[in-house]
């Protein structure tokens, strides 16, 4: 399959979804790491749980919601639980194998930031906030991110650390006494990062297809390491992409975004 | 015993100016009629808490009902930033507006304290996160028993809690299903609460271990069809998604915001009346 035939979102997505294992529990952050989710749930998953914040538990949406509370969560839920539930036993309870989260910055070693740009008293951007994400990144036994990748994004220095990664690296997670072991991952557009693992610092192991180490470089804020064997990400298969392609066509026909064809 | 009465009454009766106001609702049974009527009836010096201040609180702080929020993710589902709180955190209009934010887990905890009428939540969360340092309501303590240093917060105690739900029966016990949120926890954590219900019905039907308010833990029970509206009500109306979407564009600019409220809630004598207006305004953005 040739490059002209998938877009380079398509290729995170797919990437991203790849990474969750078959019957996992799987605590879900809305937008791009509920399309990853779902869409490893219609493939190579199709026993991966779901869990989302604000209750349902076994979630098995028809399209994707557009909020996190959407009703079509609940219909299909194994079951649907209160808020503090979710966190408490559930997420807090060691329930949780992989916590999927995206975020507004990222520095190199995977600390998350989503609550402001500039300075927290006067904010150039006032960002919605934490969400579920520091107990999420505290909890989940491990973190996945995805995130499209810029310079803007993937920055040297925080403006605010909202929920920690690997903090300033080496053991200095583990010294913090977090049950979950932290980032694992991150995907973004045009590559795989993984954490090193002495350093703890973001590596990028994978490229994906067409991809340069160039590009890479100038979409990231810091000086960005390469592992020393780098991996192609195998293009989307047409399975992928016909079922990713489908699910993204229904969401849009029930959100009213789209015509039904 | 809850009074059953009309939302005007329950607000004016229940809601002061400088109280502490929760509206709970996690995206489903946001109880917007109500958040409407506090605009309506210009309330003012509100500390407003909701885990998830949407569109309902973008209003209630675009308005300048509050002095102060009490969050944990502040935006507009599915569709971007919330422009009114923006406004307030980054350039202080209509007013300065204090915030205080948590994380998710932190404030469901939270309620969860206050409806146990213990002093404060624990959990575990923030080692490594810069939230502790500018919210010194995030503290860390010991476990007596462990050692293991742990979050506390304190417990959340709102003068009222404002709720919708599904139904309630003549004598005011409620009924609520699908995502219930905080909802329960919110109302038992407060001093007075007031829920808004789709329907008053003869038998709630209500199988065991559902989600029942009994009449005695609440202040006031308001009919009002439709009162969770742009939001859903899960067994009555789905979300309007189109609203949602439509809120970014009414809410970017003042004046067109100010504009907005003033036609369909100030001078709109109740959320019927705004329904209706509302109905004749979505057609005229189709011309």
């Amino acid at each position: 399959m040739s490059a002209a035939n998938y877009t380079t979102t398509e290729m995170m997505t797919i990437a991203a979804s790849r990474l969750l294992k078959n019957g996992a529990v799987c605590f879900v952050g809305i937008g791009l790491p509920s399309t990853a989710a779902n869409l490893a749930r219609l493939t190579h998953a199709p026993d991966i749980v779901l869990i989302y914040e604000s209750g349902p538990i076994g979630a098995k949406p028809e399209v994707l919601p557009l909020s996190i509370g959407d009703g079509d969560l609940a219909e299909r839920a194994d079951t649907v639980v209160s808020t503090p539930e979710i966190f408490r036993y559930w997420l807090q309870g060691g329930r949780v194998d992989v916590g999927f989260l995206g975020a507004a910055q990222i520095d190199r070693f995977a600390n998350i930031n989503t609550t402001v740009i500039g300075d927290y008293k006067k904010p150039v951007t006032r960002l919605p906030g934490a969400g579920g994400a520091p107990e999420i990144a505290s909890c989940a036994k491990e973190v996945v991110l995805v995130l499209k990748q810029s310079a803007r994004a993937f920055v040297k220095k925080l403006d605010f650390l909202t929920s920690v990664g690997h903090l300033d690296g080496g053991d200095a997670r583990k010294k913090l006494g977090l049950p979950g072991k932290g980032p694992v991952a991150v995907v973004t557009d045009l590559c795989l990062m993984q954490p090193d693992p002495v350093t703890r610092e973001l590596t990028v192991t994978q490229l994906h297809p067409d991809v340069s180490r160039e590009q890479v470089q100038k979409a990231t804020g810091w000086e960005i390491r390469f592992a020393s064997s780098v991996q192609q990400t195998p293009a989307p298969t047409e399975v992928e992409l016909s079922i990713l392609r489908d699910l993204l066509h229904r969401t849009a026909v029930a959100h009213g975004q789209a015509p039904a064809a | 015993m809850a009074e059953i009465t009309s939302l005007q009454n329950a607000i004016r009766a229940h809601v002061h100016d400088g109280d502490t106001v929760a509206m709970e609702g996690f995206t489903h049974l946001i109880p917007f009629a109500a958040g409407h009527e506090v605009i309506r009836q210009r309330r003012k010096d509100l500390t407003l808490i909701r885990m998830t201040p949407d569109v309902i609180y973008d209003q209630l702080i675009g308005a300048g009902c509050a002095k102060k929020l009490i969050f944990s993710w502040g935006g507009n589902p599915g569709v971007g930033s919330l422009h009114r709180l923006r406004d307030a955190v980054e350039r202080d209009w209509p007013k300065p507006l204090e915030i205080q934010e948590h994380g998710h887990g932190d404030l469901s905890n939270a309620y969860v304290a206050g409806a146990a009428n213990l002093p404060f939540a624990v959990l575990r969360a923030y080692a490594g996160s810069e939230l502790p340092k500018h919210n010194l309501n995030i503290r860390f303590i010991q476990c007596p028993f462990t050692g293991e240093s742990l979050a506390a917060v304190p417990a959340i105690r709102p003068d009222v809690t404002i709720i919708h739900a599904q139904k309630a029966d003549r004598k005011g016990n409620v009924l609520l299903w699908g995502i219930l949120g905080v909802q329960k926890e919110a109302v038992l954590s407060a001093k007075r609460a007031i829920v808004t219900v789709e329907e008053i019905v003869d038998e709630l039907n209500a199988p065991p271990n559902a989600c029942v308010l009994p009449s005695w833990t609440l202040a006031a029970v308001c009919c009002v069809p439709g009162g969770a509206r742009p939001s859903y009500a899960h067994g009555y109306y789905d979300r309007d998604n189109r609203f949602y979407q439509a809120w970014d564009n009414i809410s970017r600019d003042r004046k067109t915001f100010l504009k907005w409220t003033k036609r369909h809630i100030l001078e709109t004598e109740d959320f019927a009346a705004f329904q209706a207006v509302l109905r004749e305004t979505g057609k005229e953005q189709l011309v």
